[in-house]
């Protein structure tokens, strides 16, 4: 077997394959075996799809051969489970969907197949990508491997914690408030959520269906660039994606950060902080004024305070309906020794379900039941409306507005589980941007007591170039992104 | 703003969702906790502004009628808990 160094990036792989370094295949193989390797202290997996990887393989390095290669053929990548993938069982974290096998792919898995990509296995997440930790996973946490007895974030704990230990150069996840930034920023990588309606949601068990987008994972902006250019851009199977055409996202790349307008509202620096978060966030606004950024700290978000209000209204209403399908009778769990059609449907999401989906289903319920609708669900798509209309008005004259990623480092297993609140404060920074449709990037910007933190950058409806070009120049100018965590098995 | 127990089985109720006795109770303290927490919407003054139920500028986006192949039975039939033949067995929903 060849020689290969699994800790490059996806282009880097990208251009070994090319020149014919070692081949798809043995690329497929060595990879599979540090994932195995790094699994019983990680579990960043659900389920490993050798059988499918291998083969996908193979076609990558016919197609490598014939000198008809693109920038995902043979690039090994993980994809989290909410996803459906053709003849392999997709969970969504979920006891309810434990033994589900999809007899279709998901666009975004058909179109990262049809690109040469190498799946390698489906990664885990909270239970219907519900939470901030990947602790409400039905198949066990995910550990961060900056630290093993710290959570990796979440949902998408599984992808982003795969990455950074290097198991995968890039990965899958999902956001609807947070869960691909937040886990980013908390394994030290690279994470974006597009532009609501960029990416087709198809194919993707829904969870909040108006707040929620596939996103990219990787380790240096060119890779998040390439991944998303793939994944993005119309699909007629899902009316919410925008009839825009896909740009280069790495066209801007060596523009640099002079002359990007830059609003930083000090409302998210001045509370609630944990230790060296601010620091990290300040140093890397250093960077960007060093560099000809104009950096504005005047630029106010009045109404984001209420944003997580506003969230945890709408997407818990949204999962209530999203989730009803879930009644033991079509497919998924079902109790089927119950007195009547009822009990056995009560019983089958109660024994289905793990609690913070009860409770979140509970949560959707009571907002959208008579007599209350109009105090909490209207309400808070009322105060959406004027969170839009602020990021509209701030935007008018910034490119980017910028904040610290997530309140705090990564938190230790447990640590928040008992209070249901204190969990959902982590996407205090996030969810504005899901309640905007506005796109947003993780990126690394330093440590705080050895644990990773992330720089968070919001832009304008389907400008995700801008952020690109900054995670690029910033990617260029500092090497937080390339630190590797340390205590993980290298194979 | 804190709900009774009897609210509580209400939702649950409506959501299809069987709670134990326990699980009522910490559920009763935990969703008036969240509840609470949503008192910050009555400061915004939303008075003229219109509900946003998704943030893209599309309305009616519709498509070619065109005939395609659809999912097999087998297909959609292969994850089904109960089956009888071609069919999806449930439970009677009506006494006889």
């Amino acid at each position: 077997m060849p020689d290969i160094d699994l800790d490059v990036t996806a282009h880097e792989h990208a251009t070994r394959l090319r020149a014919g370094d070692y081949s798809a295949r043995a690329l497929a193989e060595a990879t599979l075996v540090r994932v195995r390797a790094q699994e019983p202290a990680l579990n960043a997996y659900i389920t490993l799809t050798e059988e499918r990887a291998l083969a996908q393989a193979e076609a990558a390095d016919v197609r490598l051969r014939a000198g008809d290669g693109g920038p995902l053929t043979g690039v090994p990548i993980a994809v989290k489970d909410l996803l459906c993938t053709s003849g392999v069982r997709t969970t969504a974290g979920s006891h309810m969907l434990e033994t589900f096998v999809p007899f279709y792919d998901a666009t975004v898995v058909e179109r990262l197949d049809a690109a040469g990509a190498v799946t390698v296995g489906k990664t885990n997440l909270d239970e219907f990508a519900m939470g901030s930790s990947t602790e409400f996973s039905a198949f066990g946490p995910t550990h961060n491997p900056w630290a093993l007895d710290r959570v990796p974030g979440g949902s998408s704990g599984g992808s982003a914690a795969t990455v950074a230990a290097r198991g995968v150069p890039l990965a899958i996840g999902t956001d609807t408030g947070g869960s691909i930034r937040q886990p980013a920023a908390l394994c030290g990588i690279l994470g974006l959520k597009p532009t609501y309606g960029r990416v087709s949601r198809f194919g993707v068990v829904a969870f909040a269906s108006s707040l929620e987008q596939v996103g990219p994972f990787g380790r240096d902006a060119e890779d998040v660039a390439r991944l998303l250019g793939v994944i993005a851009g119309p699909d007629e199977r899902d009316a919410t994606t925008a009839p825009l055409p896909v740009p280069d996202y790495t066209a801007d790349f060596g523009r640099g950060l002079a002359g990007l307008r830059v609003g930083v509202p000090q409302q998210f620096l001045e509370r609630g902080l944990g230790p060296g978060v601010r620091e990290a966030v300040e140093e890397a606004i250093g960077v960007f004024e060093r560099e000809g950024a104009i950096v504005d700290r005047r630029v106010t978000l009045p109404s984001a305070d209420a944003a997580l209000a506003v969230y945890y209204l709408i997407a818990p209403s949204e999962a209530s309906a999203n989730l009803a399908r879930y009644d033991g009778v079509k497919y998924g769990f079902s109790f089927r020794d119950g007195s009547s059609v009822e009990e056995e449907m009560a019983e089958t999401r109660s024994r289905g379900f793990g609690s913070e989906v009860k409770r979140r289903i509970m949560l959707g319920t009571y907002a959208l039941s008579a007599g209350y609708y109009d105090a909490y669900y209207l309400k808070a798509q009322k105060v959406r409306t004027t969170i839009t209309r602020e990021f509209e008005a701030a935007f008018a004259d910034h490119d980017l507005i910028l904040t610290p990623t997530a309140p705090t480092t990564a938190f230790r297993l447990g640590e928040k589980l008992a209070d249901p609140y204190a969990m959902y404060l982590n996407d205090l920074f996030t969810i504005p941007a899901n309640i905007g449709g506005n796109p947003a990037i993780s990126v690394p910007c330093g440590f705080a007591e050895g644990l990773p933190v992330g720089l968070h950058l919001i832009a304008p409806h389907f400008r995700e170039g801008v952020l690109l070009r900054a995670a690029h120049a910033y990617g260029s100018l500092t090497d937080w992104h390339t630190r590797r965590p340390h205590g993980i098995p290298a194979s | 703003m804190a709900l009774t127990a009897d609210e509580v089985r209400h939702i649950a109720r409506l959501a299809r969702v069987a709670l134990s006795e326990d699980e009522v109770e910490r559920m009763r303290e935990q969703l008036s906790g969240i509840l609470d927490q949503f008192a910050v919407l009555n400061d915004i003054d939303t008075e003229g502004v219109p509900p946003t139920a998704q943030s893209l500028d599309l309305a009616n986006v519709e498509r070619a009628d065109e005939p395609r192949p659809s999912a097999s039975t087998a297909d959609v039939l292969a994850n089904a808990p109960r089956r009888e033949d071609d069919y999806i067995r449930v439970r009677a929903v009506l006494d006889t």
